[in-house]
């Protein structure tokens, strides 16, 4: 009976099962709209307690506007990353996740996809919003939100290692905090790098490739990591 | 060589054999450090630029060293245990852990104490002190992961996942700070990088100071590997043999007869 059912559910395909999979977790997002609001309200008023600290000054505040958005991004996208595995890990759904015929890399993939969709697409769009707020300047703004299309995707499979470790643990906020932001340092060095260059007027692209290496790099590996990881903490 | 590293992944073996080898360890180490430490803060010239103050190198540079040398070990047995499940490695990997964490910091210090009288202040976001400090990160995210995680067998596994992640980061956290610090300020000229620069009387105490403190290091792991060996075998019997013999041993030394 259970063979005959891992025998029917392989032969879906493997797209299919990866979309049923962003299906859901789309479904769930809308359901409990919180894992997308939160991070997005966390990521607006952090950003407002800048010049609200640092003062109004319109050239300090266009100085610092890059690096206040990427760290403040990257701190939401790190605070997102409880909702990956969290709900499914207390109510069982992560078990049968690991024990599905299909490859667990792909599914992985898939809800990472989701998640980045839910919590760090509305930070995307919202960052040149708050950048121009910050009186960025114009020519820094579409470099901005290149560089966070490609550094997000990163800061989000990271911090699924980091989730993965840590998701058997009860309280694991300030310990995740530890484990992944010292990770986290190139992608928001080069992130950071593409704003200023584009504001300074030279090339960025080198820079964006470079964010793209990370990408890609992240893509192949940390599923790797992030299934041992499950593996470990499921037990 | 096969057998003996075998023989090596018991930890019953790997008391017996720390134990023999520990004497010869303090002996050569102490040997090491004195004549180093003589050597390079007595007898070494001075440097005609910083005068005396060069001499921290002989502090510094080994715990640079050490910093590395803890990481690459740590990796190794986390590989270790992810592969081969060799319970010895995860013991080794636990004790080397704050061995690292306190050789960066002891880098650190030395070179902001350094940074005083040669840069004018204590701390520059120079690109090697900045990688070094998230190194100490690393470590420190390392040894808080182990102490969160009850379970002893996740624990040491989750630990050796986030050790090869963070091999896997080391390099790209380093080169993007490199490439950061070149674009944000000069690199900064440090005149020691340059060891072919420098006069044998300065660089062969270095070597002795170097020698010794991965004496020093290995004398640390085996000692907190066998430390943790006695608290993981407490129950084995190999452990209660060697404790009660030790106390007849002692109780012998001081005279109290036990069958009287």
């Amino acid at each position: 009976m259970n063979t005959d059912m891992n025998k029917a559910s392989s032969e879906l395909g493997l797209l299919s099962v990866m979309g049923a999979t962003v299906r859901r977790e789309m479904l769930l997002a809308f359901r409990n709209p919180g894992d997308v609001i939160n991070p997005l309200m966390f990521f607006v008023i952090a950003v407002t307690l800048f010049p609200l600290s640092v003062g109004t000054d319109e050239n300090f505040l266009s100085a610092i506007a890059p690096g206040v958005i990427w760290v403040t991004a990257l701190l939401a996208v790190m605070l997102s990353m409880d909702s990956l595995f969290r709900a499914d890990f207390e109510d069982g759904n992560l078990e049968q996740l690991l024990m599905s015929p299909q490859p667990l890399y792909f599914l992985l993939l898939a809800k990472i996809f989701s998640h980045w969709l839910v919590a760090c697409l509305p930070i995307i769009l919202l960052a040149p919003v708050l950048a121009s707020m910050l009186f960025m300047s114009p020519e820094g703004m579409l470099p901005l939100v290149l560089s966070l299309l490609l550094g997000t995707p990163v800061l989000t499979l990271l911090g699924g290692i980091g989730m993965a470790l840590t998701v058997g643990l009860s309280r694991s906020g300030l310990l995740l905090a530890v484990l992944i932001l010292p990770l986290y340092v190139p992608v928001l060095v080069f992130g950071t790098g593409v704003v200023q260059a584009a504001i300074n007027g030279t090339a960025f692209s080198g820079l964006l490739a470079l964010l793209a290496a990370l990408f890609a790099l992240a893509v192949s590996l940390s599923p790797l990591a992030i299934s041992a990881a499950l593996k470990i903490s499921i037990n | 060589m096969w057998q003996w590293l075998y023989k090596l992944g018991s930890p019953k073996w790997f008391y017996t054999i720390g134990n023999r080898v520990l004497p010869w360890l303090w002996g050569v180490t102490g040997l090491l450090l004195v004549v180093g430490i003589i050597w390079g803060l007595g007898f070494s010239p001075p440097d005609y630029q910083m005068g005396d103050n060069y001499r921290i190198i002989y502090l510094h540079v080994p715990a640079a060293g050490l910093m590395k040398g803890s990481f690459y070990m740590m990796a190794l047995c986390s590989a270790a245990l992810l592969i081969w499940k060799i319970k010895m490695a995860d013991i080794v990997a636990k004790a080397v852990a704050p061995i690292g964490a306190m050789a960066t910091l002891l880098m650190l210090v030395s070179g902001s104490l350094w940074g005083i009288p040669t840069w004018g202040t204590w701390w520059i976001w120079d690109a090697r002190l900045t990688s070094s400090l998230l190194q100490f990160f690393i470590f420190v995210g390392i040894i808080a992961l182990r102490s969160a995680i009850e379970s002893r067998d996740s624990a040491a596994k989750a630990c050796a996942v986030l050790t090869l992640v963070g091999l896997v980061n080391i390099p790209i956290i380093e080169y993007s700070v490199e490439w950061w610090n070149t674009l944000h300020q000069g690199a900064s000229d440090l005149s020691l990088r340059d060891s072919s620069a420098n006069p044998p009387e300065i660089w062969i105490p270095a070597f002795f100071t170097g020698f010794g403190f991965i004496g020093l290091f290995f004398i640390g792991l085996i000692l907190r590997s066998q430390n943790e060996i006695l608290l993981r075998e407490r129950r084995s019997q190999w452990v209660k043999d060697l404790l009660l013999t030790d106390n007849a041993k002692a109780d012998t030394e001081s005279g109290i007869n036990t069958n009287a």
